[in-house]
């Protein structure tokens, strides 16, 4: 019993540690701003504000355009592509394919800051480099190889007979892929959609680096320049903040129950 | 409807490995063929063969007429029922069942009318609209079945469809799919490794040992004559008997000798094993040729063996004795008024007319195609 209450007590002392920063993050964001100071930062607000909302939205609203406009078509860009190179390499097996899976799952473990450079180079010889669809072109490679092992992981779990059923039914590989293993993936789209969209949505280094212009850059770059250079307001940048974490909370609220669920799938038979 | 023809079939994995060697087989029009072996025999090589699955690495293979070695599986016209079932999971049963039609244009009122009608002879109109984890594994079973069956194939080829089913359905299937052979007149290759599902059901078993096949025959023929020893002891339940032993030559007799155990070879038996006399063999009789002295008609000396009782198993329409004969473990299915017990000594008969005689070297059967009762018994 007395264990029993240590442990809650901990957790609950745990809890709060880790909510503390979300919790000065909300209060500051609804302060006004000669609310705002080290003074009473652990306060509650004694008058609710949105004008740190309203000022924050009115500075981000192109980024923010600018990150839906990366995140959607890189997210399911990658999803597809590494949908379709899962298929090939867990059921169409050939000779190589899984020399070739190794080498696609290195690409995961080269630090990106080393290949910045080149990077940047290569999105210049081809003109993309300054462009929304740099960014998108360099996160749909850059996510390849995670999106590519969670679905031959995946599609390891489904059984090679339906796809020699639906050869036999007269269906070629295309065709296989296209009416009997992507209506069946669902789950592995949602793992894929949420990990993709939440990793492109907060980076920054390849955001920074790749573009310069403020008007096309996303929402992580901008909110960094939201804070200025002589006065931060404290009420406008965590209000920022939150609008910029807003979507992959929604993201992650709306599929999460999906997720745990993809991540399993096949280590527990449903 | 077509036959299908293997000649000199191998496989041969990239690793080296043989799963099947010199596969020699005719499989004629409307006939149902079982291959039959244990895990690991080839069978299910063989019959992904067949289907495109797997690539031949020897000989060729021919449907209707036409070799298809290098043919794809969707143009060879056969269907396959494979183990899982293979159901298309997001798909209703009509859906699976039209699926291939589909892929292959067929109009639709063509579609329907055919998936309707294989819907109709296996009874499962009712859950068209279902999909497969709706429905329990014997409706699966009838759905990977109709979505053969839709398709109209030359040949029907099947992956030990009823293995994953219970054991009182299993037998339930086992009736109704050759009753449905009867009614399609289709070319059905069928692979098990359930002897019992290949006696019932098969025009033709295939038995296959380590990628070879051992003998082909009709169940009669596998079942009285088989050729070796191992096709002798894979047919039937309980298996067959086999006792190591020595022919011996007495008073113009042959006889079947180890140690006190000394049985009579039968005249016209004799005559055949006459090369034999004097050296060891295996000596094979199954259970149902073995009974209790005390319940068989007009039992003599010269067939009689001492055999100590270890278990004792009624089964109501029959007993199973489990004896021990020299060292040599047997099995008699015997009359059900036997009231043998454990740790008795007992007398048990052999029918001589049945014995086996095995090759100890070889494991060839020496006595193949001496037996009258190879014929259907009336």
């Amino acid at each position: 019993m007395i264990r029993k209450l240590v442990i809650y007590i901990l957790l609950v002392v745990f809890a709060l540690f880790f909510l503390m920063p979300v919790y000065v993050l909300l209060a500051t964001s609804f302060k006004p701003l000669k609310e705002v100071g080290l003074v009473r930062m652990w306060f509650p607000p004694n008058e609710f504000s949105f004008d740190g909302f309203v000022k924050a939205f009115n500075k981000l609203a192109p980024n923010l355009r600018n990150s839906f406009m990366l995140v959607i078509p890189a997210t399911l860009l990658s999803a597809v592509i590494g949908s379709i190179n899962g298929y090939v390499l867990s059921k169409l097996k050939f000779r190589g394919s899984d020399f070739l899976f190794a080498l696609v799952l290195f690409g995961m473990f080269i630090p990106y800051q080393s290949v910045l450079f080149p990077l940047i180079r290569f999105l210049q010889d081809i003109g993309l480099y300054g462009s929304i669809w740099g960014l998108v072109l360099v996160h749909v490679v850059y996510g390849l190889p995670i999106t590519t092992l969670i679905f031959r992981n995946y599609y390891s779990e489904v059984p090679t007979e339906l796809i020699e059923a639906a050869s036999i039914d007269g269906a070629g590989i295309f065709k296989t892929y296209l009416k009997v293993l992507f209506p069946i993936s669902l789950p592995g789209f949602v793992v894929v959609v949420i990990w993709q969209f939440t990793n492109i949505w907060n980076e920054f280094l390849f955001a920074v680096t790749v573009t310069s212009d403020p008007t096309k850059q996303p929402i992580t770059v901008a909110l960094v320049n939201l804070a200025g250079s002589q006065v931060v307001e404290w009420n406008v940048q965590m209000a920022g903040a939150l609008l910029a974490a807003l979507p992959t909370l929604i993201v992650y609220i709306l599929l999460g129950k999906y997720f745990l669920r993809g991540l399993l799938a096949g280590s527990v038979k449903g | 409807m077509a036959e299908v023809i293997l000649e000199k079939v191998g496989k041969t994995y990239p690793n080296g490995f043989k799963a099947v060697i010199d596969a020699n087989l005719k499989v004629d029009d409307k006939e149902f063929v079982v291959l039959l072996g244990p895990s690991g025999c080839g069978k299910t090589t063989t019959l992904r063969m067949i289907a495109g699955l797997e690539e031949i690495t020897e000989g060729t293979i021919k449907i209707g007429g036409k070799v298809v070695n290098d043919v794809e599986p969707k143009d060879r016209d056969i269907a396959m029922v494979f183990q899982n079932y293979a159901l298309y999971p997001h798909m209703t049963v009509y859906e699976n069942m039209a699926f291939g039609l589909k892929l292959r244009k067929t109009p639709k009122p063509e579609i329907e009318q055919r998936v309707k009608e294989a819907a109709r002879i296996l009874g499962i109109e009712q859950l068209l609209d279902r999909k497969p984890k709706q429905l329990s594994g014997g409706q699966r079973q009838r759905v990977a079945v109709g979505r053969a069956i839709v398709r109209n194939p030359k040949v029907f080829l099947f992956d030990e469809p009823l293995s994953n089913l219970d054991a009182k359905l299993r037998v339930q299937m086992r009736a109704e799919l050759k009753r449905l052979h009867q009614n399609l007149q289709a070319t059905i290759i069928y692979v098990t490794h359930d002897q019992v599902e290949a006696m019932t059901m098969a025009d033709k078993i295939v038995i296959m040992k380590d990628g070879i096949i051992q003998q082909i025959g009709d169940p009669y023929s596998v079942y009285f004559e088989p050729r070796n020893k191992f096709v002798a002891g894979f047919i039937g339940t309980p298996a067959m008997n086999f006792i190591s032993a020595k022919l011996v030559s007495e008073g113009g007799k042959t006889w079947v000798v180890k140690e006190d155990m000394k049985v009579l070879v039968p005249t016209d038996k004799a005559a055949i094993l006459k090369d034999l006399v004097g050296k060891n063999i295996t000596f094979g009789i199954r259970p149902e040729d073995i009974y209790d002295k005390m319940y068989a008609v007009a039992p003599k000396e010269e067939f009689t063996v001492k055999g100590s009782v270890d278990v004792v198993e009624p089964l109501g329409s029959e007993t199973l004795i489990h004896a021990n004969i020299h060292g040599d473990d047997i099995v008699a299915k015997v009359d059900p008024k036997s009231r043998a017990a454990a740790g008795q000594v007992i007398d048990l008969v052999f029918d001589m007319t049945m014995l086996h005689v095995f090759d100890p070297e070889t494991e060839e059967n020496v006595l193949a195609g001496t037996h009258e009762n190879a014929q259907p018994k009336m």
